[in-house]
């Protein structure tokens, strides 16, 4: 219900010589689900608190419906945010940390332990009111820290690595969770996390940040197609990056001469693409076909690394390990590059 | 084995039990029969006849006993109080921030405890005097903030260094105004710091003597001074009376507050060991 924009938002620390954000803009439509991607340090924790009014920006404007709010107070902002360490206050009990919020806005007692009472519902943990925070699971302790923040109907609810201490089988349960949260309340969502899968799986939109400074800002698929830059590339696990030349239609570079798909920019630059896009060629297919030897086999369980040597050039690929059954270190195989696949930055 | 061990620690522990009880007890237990004696003399082990006279004097009005009791409640609870204000953000200060000359500050602060007060106490005898604080009650409340400061501020710096304050900016971003966040967050936590360090400070204003004679100039004369009076003057019996009188308050508090000293809440302290 609440479009936030972010105006060359920076932020330098009082000693810093780097800032710890600098200048970042982003504009994070209504009830969309936005993830803030980037390394340990790279500004996304004090990108949240400014937002929540918990730090002051050095320079910059965040702004809700285009009305600026950095005058206004953490506790009148509408927002909430979700620390990654939950924060469940330890003396209360579950049913009086979700309740934390209403106390505050000093709604009626009797109507506060019914909206409790649903909102424990929502998150699947009727029964546990009574219980101590510390006698409830990581799992759990983060649904009551969510219903908390929920309960209060923030505008914007910010969450920082809200899946990160959680076992792989509970981050799913978590993300439909969260998902279906956010969509049923249409709360326009803001979550960091330096976790490129994380962001994947629950965000809308990612907006990747390296060094206090946005790279990219698109849907999670975009990253992986069509990356701006190389580091951008490398997050998302990219690895191939080879030099040449671009036309616009076909880069000219060590592998040869490989077909682009429409869209790519001409000049100079690096050709991209995913180690799972390399193929194994059939021998039937009509451009991007190439010779390569294997110059190592990495067996992953559900998946085998080939390290390649096409042309003197290193190349990775990652196949069906069921494909290369039959070859071995030293052995040569036809390789395809789809068009389609391809990148130049 | 196991149970062996168990049984060492628990005999330990009642040893020392035992001889804390002893040593703490003990030196009270005379003091408790003279209040009772009417005259006793060696060799005798204990006095031949007994008497409630030196409890009646003691609650009389001529004694002065009762008035001064109420005067060093109230001198020890506004101490305790005043160094509940100061220690709070001070211990705050020390206990989480980094800031230039923070070891000059923290040595500035446990001073008191090691200058005997006798050595400062001159020079502010003259301060007080051109402020018109000495012999004032005020005055004797004020110099007390010298030595119960120290251990109110460290206790809370203690707690404080076990603090996170993440949880006030949770408890803000939740809605509550900055005096909502210290009374429903921080108060909770710090609590059990508040009453220990309180407890320090109000034993130590209730137990001080030369600073209390010197600002209070004779006027001010709390349970100690009578005391001492009494004891000076050779009367054995309404010594014993008012010293157990005076040694009332500590044991209440004590009791009181005996959950707060033993085991986690009082030692750590803070939502971090939680």
């Amino acid at each position: 219900m609440t479009h936030v924009s972010i105006k060359e938002l920076t932020k330098v620390y009082p000693g810093a010589e780097a800032p710890a954000l600098d200048r970042l803009s982003l504009e994070i439509p209504t009830g969309e689900l936005t993830a803030l991607l980037g390394p340990s340090g790279c500004g996304k924790t004090t990108t949240m608190k400014m937002i929540a009014g918990l730090l002051e920006p050095t320079s910059g404007d965040v702004m809700f419906d285009g009305r600026s709010v950095l005058r206004d107070k953490p506790e009148n902002r509408g927002v909430v945010m979700v620390f990654q360490n939950y924060l469940l206050f330890p003396y209360m009990s579950v049913a009086e940390n979700v309740g934390f919020g209403l106390k505050m806005r000093k709604i009626d007692p009797a109507e506060i332990s019914r909206r409790v009472g649903e909102m424990l519902e929502l998150v699947k943990l009727p029964h546990l009111g009574d219980r101590k925070p510390s006698a409830l699971s990581g799992g759990q302790q983060q649904r009551v820290a969510l219903a908390r923040a929920l309960i209060v109907q923030p505008n914007v609810l910010l969450l920082d690595e809200p899946l990160s201490n959680l076992d792989a089988h509970l981050r799913f349960e978590m993300r439909d969770l969260i998902r279906s949260l956010q969509q049923e309340m249409g709360i326009t969502t803001i979550f960091v996390t330096h976790d490129q899968e994380e962001a994947v799986v629950l965000a809308d939109r990612v907006a990747l940040i390296l060094d206090g400074q946005m790279k990219q800002y698109d849907r999670a698929d975009v990253f992986y197609k069509r990356p701006v830059d190389e580091a951008t590339a490398r997050f998302f696990g990219g690895h191939n990056f080879i030099p040449g030349t671009s036309d616009g239609h076909s880069f000219e570079c060590a592998l040869g001469k490989l077909a682009l798909p429409a869209g790519a920019v001409s000049g100079t630059g690096r050709l991209t693409f995913r180690p799972e896009n390399v193929r194994i060629g059939s021998g039937q297919e009509q451009e991007n076909l190439l010779t390569a030897q294997i110059a190592d086999i990495i067996y992953l369980g559900t998946q085998t690394r080939l390290k390649l040597i096409v042309c003197d050039t290193e190349v990775e690929a990652v196949v069906n390990p069921n494909e290369i059954e039959s070859y071995g270190v030293g052995d040569t195989l036809p390789v395809h590059l789809p068009r389609t696949t391809l990148w130049v930055i | 084995m196991a149970t062996q061990e168990s049984l060492g620690m628990r005999s330990f522990r009642v040893l020392t039990g035992a001889v804390l009880i002893t040593w703490l007890i003990l030196p009270l237990i005379p003091l408790a029969i003279w209040s009772f004696a009417k005259g006793w003399f060696y060799p005798d082990l204990l006095p031949r006849n007994w008497s409630m006279r030196a409890w009646e004097y003691a609650m009389s009005d001529t004694a002065g006993v009762l008035d001064s009791l109420w005067l060093t409640i109230w001198i020890s609870l506004v101490a305790t109080f005043l160094s509940i204000l100061v220690g709070v953000p001070a211990g705050r200060a020390l206990g989480m921030y980094k800031f230039r000359g923070k070891e000059i500050v923290e040595l500035m602060i446990l001073a008191p405890t090691i200058v005997p007060g006798i050595a400062v106490v001159l020079g502010i005898h003259s301060v007080f005097i051109s402020m018109g604080l000495n012999n004032t009650v005020h005055g004797v409340i004020l110099v007390h903030l010298i030595p119960t400061l120290p251990y109110m501020v460290l206790v809370m710096a203690g707690i404080f260094s076990n603090y996170d304050p993440a949880f006030e900016a949770q408890a803000r971003s939740l809605g509550a105004s900055p005096l909502k966040t210290f009374w429903y967050v921080t108060l909770p936590a710090i609590r059990p710091g508040i009453i220990v360090g309180g407890l320090f400070a109000f034993l130590v204003s209730w137990s001080q003597y030369i600073l209390t004679l010197l600002i209070g100039g004779g006027r001010v004369e709390t349970l100690p001074l009578l005391l001492f009076n009494f004891a000076t003057s050779g009367r054995n019996d309404i010594t014993g009376a008012i010293g157990m009188i005076y040694i009332l308050p500590g044991i209440i508090i004590l009791l009181l507050t005996a959950k707060h000293l033993s085991g986690r809440s009082g030692a750590v302290g803070g939502f971090g060991q939680i």
